[in-house]
């Protein structure tokens, strides 16, 4: 409990941080001697909080959902990126751009949302014929079914001018984010929540559907619950930010690692290590090439693929 | 069953694939041609030897790959080799400085990319494959996070390097058949005759490695240098190839798949020459349709990755119902 108060004052910490780090000069002097209209009263309160809160939202709420998925799916190394799952929630974020463009934003998440649980059904019902239930074809099965969705969805961009707009959107990068622009995130809290309310119900599902049938539970409906939870907040950091590559597989594995597999104490756990995960990798990407900006998906995709390797060539892997 | 042995069914099948190959060329170079031919014979011949070369580059490695590794579900790029070589191109480009690179003569820089290269994916392959007791799923997943790895690696390097040339740097990770950088054809040409000519030499062993190691060696083969001499030939096809259009996973699976499946023998007489045909079938064949027929440009390579995956999947499920 101690320690996850130093991580949670960790994550304050490099939030206090994050919002002054920027190309405007936004100084504690700065604000204290200006009034509400003044530039740097401005830019904090149009682009570094809303960037900071977004920040926090995505990167716990994609850690939760990696976490959730792992339960249900029984596999620590599945995760949105790895399951079809943002794949999916591209591709129904770009059907809706070209059938209907004007329809408001939270309309579009909630096809990406419908797009990412049939993906992640379609991945579901992929897994029933690998009767052996091989730990390590799991991801690898769903890496191969995001490259063929992938392809499908560049396939339709190229067909219709929209390949540089769907790279954009794929890049999961912060530097966008105003106020106005970031408020769908608070689903991911929600999310969150619901995940923290359910934890036991899917602690108990991690352990087979058998196992939860005689305890009295209903194993399918708290899989739906999951999916649902994992879809929506798939679709909903893509739509706002951009994809971010691993996140839901790093952040889990090193906190079951540090304080086990039951999901009511990991909850916090890992939303805390997730938002101060994204807040050190979105700080590094400000501070390496300053003025200019490197994308928050190129840090994490760096740093995730490299913990992933690492994770997968443990001399004794403990998976799951 | 067909009485004259003489033309059996690998012979029947190369044939067809060759009859098809040249059709797929002869349509490449004719179709929709208008103008001189002073020019369009020169012009489409430079894209046509590009392909050629890049089919003829993947098929061939994909092939000595998998007989080497022993397993028909590995291929180089699927083990993250040709986004290791973006890697080399961009980490040449960062330490030495685009100042410096400018300077020197694009054959060189090439030159310098394939030893580099070779070093690295020599290095990944003795790590990877002479430590005992990896199972192979384990390969593949590490191998695909490897390309993903060297892939952010490279993309994080290349925006160190120029923050605003984003669009540009995106060119690099999508392979595009209809933009082959044809500087270094004349030379990619020479290196693939010199790699042809190498393997020729030893293609005897071929059939014997595709046993596996201990019987390898039992029937006398030198096993390490073979497969040493195969894997800095394998790495050489792929520089080629990636430095002419750039990355692309699943060809070389679909090409070798295919061609097990329609040869029908696992000697390498035949499969070799059926999968560059394919290749080449897939390649001009595919490019034509696209270009001339639906008048798509990069359409190609999204497909093939769209299929290769599918047939991914499919053996490698296949393989688990085993």
């Amino acid at each position: 409990m101690r320690l996850l108060t130093v991580g949670i004052v960790l994550t304050i910490v490099l939030a206090i941080i994050s919002l002054f780090v920027g190309v405007s000069d936004v100084s504690l002097g700065a604000l204290l001697s200006s009034s509400a209209e003044d530039r740097p009263m401005q830019v904090l309160v149009m682009s570094r909080i809303p960037r900071t809160l977004a920040i926090l939202l995505a990167g716990s709420s994609l850690a939760i959902a990696g976490l959730v998925m792992q339960m249900i799916v029984r596999n620590r190394f599945v995760e949105p990126s790895t399951a079809g799952t943002t794949e999916s929630a591209t591709l129904g974020f770009l059907v809706v751009t070209l059938l209907a463009p004007g329809w408001p934003l939270m309309a579009k998440m909630i096809v990406a949302a419908m797009f990412a649980l049939a993906g992640t059904a379609l991945f579901l019902r992929i897994l029933r014929f690998v009767p052996l239930r091989d730990v390590l074809l799991v991801p690898l099965v769903g890496i191969m079914l995001g490259g063929v969705i992938g392809a499908v969805t560049s396939f339709f961009a190229y067909r219709f001018n929209l390949l540089p707009s769907l790279l954009a959107w794929s890049m999961g990068d912060f530097s966008g984010v105003l106020r106005g622009r970031y408020e769908l995130l608070w689903f991911g809290l929600a999310g969150t929540i619901m995940a923290y309310i359910a934890a036991d119900r899917f602690t108990v599902a991690g352990m087979g559907e058998d196992f939860t049938t005689n305890l009295g539970l209903n194993y399918k409906r708290v899989m739906t619950l999951g999916l649902i939870i994992v879809s929506i907040v798939s679709a909903v950091v893509l739509v706002s930010v951009g994809s971010i590559p691993f996140l839901g597989l790093i952040v889990p594995n090193v906190v079951s690692l540090m304080v086990g597999d039951n999901m009511r104490r990991t909850v916090p756990w890992v939303a805390v290590l997730g938002a101060a995960f994204v807040l050190a990798c979105d700080i590094v990407g400000r501070i390496v090439r300053f003025p200019y900006e490197i994308p928050i998906s190129v840090v994490v995709g760096v740093i995730g693929s490299g913990l992933f390797l690492y994770l997968l060539l443990r001399k004794r892997h403990n998976a799951a | 069953m067909l009485r004259n042995l003489r033309w059996s069914r690998p012979t029947i099948v190369l044939a067809v694939l060759a009859l098809v190959a040249l059709i797929s060329v002869v349509c490449f170079m004719t179709l929709g041609a208008r103008g001189s031919w002073d020019f369009i014979i020169p012009f489409r011949g430079r894209k046509l030897l590009g392909l050629v070369l890049v089919a003829y580059a993947i098929a061939i490695s994909t092939v000595l790959f998998q007989t080497v590794t022993n397993n028909r579900i590995l291929t180089p790029s699927i083990m993250g080799f040709d986004a290791l070589y973006i890697l080399v191109q961009t980490a040449i480009v960062f330490f030495l400085g685009p100042q410096m690179l400018s300077l020197m003569n694009p054959y060189a820089q090439f030159g310098m990319e394939v030893v580099l290269m070779i070093g690295f994916s020599w290095l990944l392959f003795q790590w990877l494959f002479l430590s005992e007791g990896r199972s192979l799923h384990l390969l593949v997943l590490v191998g695909i996070v490897f390309g993903i790895f060297f892939r952010s690696l490279s993309n994080f390097m290349q925006r160190l390097l120029d923050p605003n040339a984003f669009q540009v740097l995106q060119d690099s990770f999508f392979a595009s058949f209809s933009t082959i950088d044809t500087t270094l054809l004349g030379v990619a040409l020479g290196v693939v005759v010199v790699v042809t000519l190498v393997l020729w030499r030893m293609g005897h062993t071929f059939d014997v490695l595709s046993l596996g190691r201990d019987t390898a060696i039992n029937l006398g083969v030198e096993y390490k240098r073979s497969v040493v001499i195969i894997l800095v030939m394998v790495s050489i096809l792929v520089s080629v190839s990636t430095a002419l259009v750039g990355p692309i996973t699943f060809f070389g699976l679909l090409v070798a798949s295919l061609a097990h499946g329609l040869v029908g023998t696992s000697k390498h007489k035949y499969i070799l020459p059926a999968a560059a045909l394919l290749g080449v079938i897939a390649l001009v064949g595919g490019q034509t349709v696209f270009e001339r027929v639906f008048e798509f440009d990069t359409a190609l390579s999204i497909i093939v990755e769209f299929l290769g995956g599918l047939v991914f999947i499919i053996l490698i499920l296949r393989g688990a119902a085993r």
